[in-house]
């Protein structure tokens, strides 16, 4: 579609020539984000360099009733940074300054395209460090942290940005400004600066973050078990939380992702084990000692057939490589591979997998778990080739079915990965037409002609009715044995 | 036991509507004085009450909003576990839902972070009838807007907490409590500091020239820390640190106004008169004000913000005024879950 010539006009006069993009070749490279099988060449993309230049976009975007959407560094993996046909790409990666760094005060204050590393790093010299650490996070912006709720491998001591977000900034598509929360933890009115946040760039635009930044502990210990059975791993899991250790960091691999991991980066991990379980416990040093034992003693009892603490931080950082590369590790098994995301309760851990294992089975479809065992969010990694007629279409009906499955336990379609565009779908399955309805009706609080992200995050209802048309055959439900809360 | 009483309230809430009859949501009424005085045919959640599920090992509990406070921590503790931001009761029939509508946090807040952190997921009774549910019973989930924290510090203006889902957290092995003598800007820094360092710290509070540290870990930690941090071990401490959650301690006895300031780290003592009693790392500071006196400029002076908590006489304002975009907003979302405005109008803000 070619872009109206006044917006162009208008942008070009407030950005300046060189930030407005609209010739094919230049906007080619931000056809997609890490979603790549879903791809929208942008007509225009707008790439300001500081608050003012973001809110003169929105307001342009406005007064031509243009669609905008709001990207970072794109690596985003559900589809949130796609381009809308006709509409405008707002590139925030340029407004990368640290403001302040304010060790005093324990926060940071950056612009929305500073990398999330890029905080810890800045912190470091002052002994601290911003924890969410989504494994995208060399190369992932603030800005597009705060829109998706990015987590991490550990957040279920740590939190995930909503717990260590203190303010943002907002341009409005109204042309206005919002500041939610406070650097004092605590604002008047509504709490809108979690409503905000994980909002997926539908509600408005960041163009300040305020992060809470934490001391660096003073002990971290990283201990391997390995199990021969899933279950074993999986129940314990629930056995170390229940003793009352918060492990910093609690993940599973099952046999397809350890044996991926150990050929890709050689990490020593033991390819004969059926899981692997990794927990990362830090703090003080007397308390990070007593845990350490506990945990030993319990992964014991548990059945664990091998058991390694790291002597030090080189071998820490080497067993954490094979999980923190496990998805490229498993992208090396096949041509494609799709990322899921759910969420379950964690007593549904060996249930689900056992499941996920039949599912992959009867799809013909290799499936590769790592996941955050500790908060429940699962990964399953769904080898294909897209090359092969009809793969595509069986990888994502077992993605579905993944995920409709994590919503008969008692989860969700999304822990940290975000709707976008990938999970408009499975949606209709999490939600009744009254949550959705609710959800456009935040929405048009904050944005009411839709111009933000249209199409994103909140399936509308006649998307739901044809999801369901497509997903329920025979007017049975899937998993219809399952209870349903 | 559970007793769901959804069907009846959906029929109250309902009946109010079609008659524009404004509600005044009321659990155990312990936090009537919280909030703009209202008026309103009370919509009683009491009868509304039981605990749904608790698996510790899932680190959930999932109640009915009625369910007493009470009942939902002997639950936990008999399993070791707590509610970690430690909220306050102001009263013995004080429940779940009435907890999570008022937002409010007790000593541990500074370190454990606020009430709004542990919602996880809310079932929604709202302002035309409608039931929904938002979030759930996991720790990650960024399906749908994040609603239910919206409704943590709502005061019941967006919709009634038929059920919450709470993240729940392990009791520590061990507690200590140190008492310092100093004067005030000298205990707001060594409050900073702390908030700055490793130290287990999980509660601070400041009153009458005394600073009061609370340390949890194990007993080799809290050993070190004491070493570390001096002054004399508090025996019984518990004591002391219900007094300031329940606000029973001297400071807060008397009929004086009692304003809450909230401020950023490091803000410096407020120009208020009188000395205040300081809580969390610095950051919650109460004041005894003159009736007629407000502690809103002063507050907002320092980049924080004040509330007036406690108060004799129906004063027009407690909660600071939001700028204009942000009316607007609160307006827009007070439509989409109250469309006629009945529940609880006019708690928070006299147009909301």
């Amino acid at each position: 579609m070619r872009p109206d010539p006044e917006l162009v006009r208008d942008l070009r006069a407030a950005l300046g020539p060189d930030a407005v993009l609209v010739s094919a070749e230049a906007c080619a490279p931000f056809e997609c984000d890490a979603l790549n099988t879903q791809r929208q060449r942008p007509d225009v993309v707008a790439l300001p360099r500081s608050a003012d230049q973001v809110m003169e976009v929105l307001r342009a975007c406005r007064r031509h009733a243009t669609p905008v959407v709001a990207r970072g560094a794109g690596t985003g993996l559900s589809g949130g940074a796609l381009p809308v046909p006709g509409g405008v790409l707002l590139v925030l990666a340029r407004l990368d300054r640290i403001l302040e760094v304010d060790a005093g005060r324990r926060l940071a204050r950056v612009e929305p395209g500073v990398t999330n590393l890029g905080i810890s790093l800045a912190a470091a010299p002052h002994g601290l460090y911003y924890a969410p650490d989504p494994s995208s996070q060399v190369a992932c912006t603030i800005g597009g942290n705060v829109a998706e709720n990015s987590g991490g491998v550990h957040c279920l001591k740590h939190g995930l940005t909503v717990h260590n977000l203190l303010e943002v900034r907002v341009a409005t598509i109204d042309g206005e400004w919002l500041v939610l929360g406070s650097p004092a933890g605590e604002a008047p009115g509504l709490s809108l600066l979690p409503l905000f946040t994980g909002s997926e760039g539908m509600l408005g635009v960041v163009v300040e973050a305020t992060v809470r930044l934490k001391p660096l502990p003073e002990r971290v210990e990283l201990l391997m078990a390995s199990f021969d059975d899933v279950r074993r791993c999986a129940d314990a899991v629930g056995r170390i939380i229940a003793s009352g250790i918060v492990p910093a960091g609690l993940e599973m691999m099952d046999a397809p992702a350890i044996r991926a991991a150990e050929a890709f980066v050689r990490c020593g991990y033991p390819t004969d084990a059926a899981a692997l379980l990794l927990c990362e416990l830090d703090g003080l040093e007397h308390d990070v000692q007593r845990d350490l034992e506990s945990a030993e003693a319990l992964l014991r009892a548990c059945g664990a057939t091998g058991l390694r603490v790291a002597t030090d931080a080189a071998e820490r950082l080497r067993m954490w490589s094979g999980r923190k590369s496990a998805f490229p590790a498993v992208g090396r098994l096949a041509p494609d591979y799709f990322c899921m995301d759910g969420t379950i309760p964690r007593r549904h851990l060996a249930d689900v997998l056992e499941r996920i294992a039949e599912l992959s089975r009867a799809a013909g479809l290799a499936v590769a778990n790592v996941f955050h065992a500790g908060d429940g969010n699962l990964h399953p990694l769904i080898l294909f080739d897209a090359g092969r007629p009809g793969e595509v279409e069986r990888a994502e009906h077992l993605g579905a079915a993944i995920l409709e499955l994590c919503v008969a336990v008692g989860g969700t379609v999304t822990g940290e990965h975000g709707v976008g565009v990938e999970k408009l779908g499975p949606m209709c399955t999490q939600f009744g037409s009254g949550e959705l309805e609710a959800f456009h009706d935040v929405k048009r609080a904050f944005d009411p002609d839709g111009l933000l992200n249209p199409g994103k995050a909140v399936p509308t209802l006649a998307r739901c009715a044809d999801y369901g048309a497509m997903r329920v055959h025979g007017g049975k439900l899937p998993f219809a044995h399952l209870p349903r809360f | 036991m559970d007793r769901d009483n959804t069907a009846a309230l959906v029929e109250q809430v309902r009946e109010a509507t079609a008659r524009g009859t404004p509600l005044r949501i009321a659990g155990g009424d312990t936090k009537r004085f919280y909030g703009r005085p209202i008026d309103g045919l009370p919509l009683e959640t009491r009868g509304h009450a039981g605990i749904l599920r608790h698996d510790p090992a899932e680190l959930v509990l999932t109640a009915r909003g009625g369910t007493p406070l009470a009942e939902v921590e002997a639950r936990l503790a008999e399993h070791g576990q707590r509610l970690p931001f430690e909220p306050p009761h102001f009263g013995a029939q004080a429940t779940l839902g009435g907890t999570v509508a008022c937002g409010l946090a007790g000593p541990a807040r500074a370190w454990a972070g606020p009430l709004r952190d542990f919602v996880l997921g809310t079932r929604v009774l709202t302002g035309d009838g409608r039931v929904l549910r938002f979030g759930g019973e996991v720790m990650k989930n960024v399906a749908g807007y994040d609603v239910s924290r919206l409704m943590a510090g709502s005061l019941g203006v967006l919709g009634v907490l038929l059920d919450v889902s709470i993240k729940v957290l392990p009791l520590p092995v061990g507690g200590r409590t140190l008492a310092l003598d100093m004067d005030e800007a000298r205990a707001l820094g060594r409050l900073a500091e702390l908030a700055r360092g490793a130290l287990p710290v999980s509660a601070g509070s400041w009153a009458d020239g005394r600073l009061y540290l609370r340390f949890e870990g194990s007993e080799a930690t809290l050993d070190a820390v004491e070493r570390r941090v001096g002054g004399e071990v508090v025996p019984e401490s518990r004591a002391l640190w219900t007094s300031l959650r329940e606000q029973t301690h001297p400071f807060f006895a008397g009929e004086e106004p009692l304003w809450r300031c909230t401020v950023p780290p490091l803000a410096p003592p407020l120009a208020l008169g009188g000395m205040p009693l300081v809580e969390w790392s610095g950051l919650q500071r109460w004041y005894r004000c003159a009736p007629g006196v407000t502690a809103f400029d002063a507050a907002a002076a320092v980049g924080g913000h004040a509330t007036l908590f406690r108060h004799r006489h129906g004063a027009a304002e407690v909660f600071a005024a939001l700028a204009p975009p942000l009316v607007r907003l609160h307006r827009g979302l007070k439509r989409a879950f109250d469309p006629a405005g009945i529940l609880n109008p006019g708690r928070m803000y006299a147009d909301l």
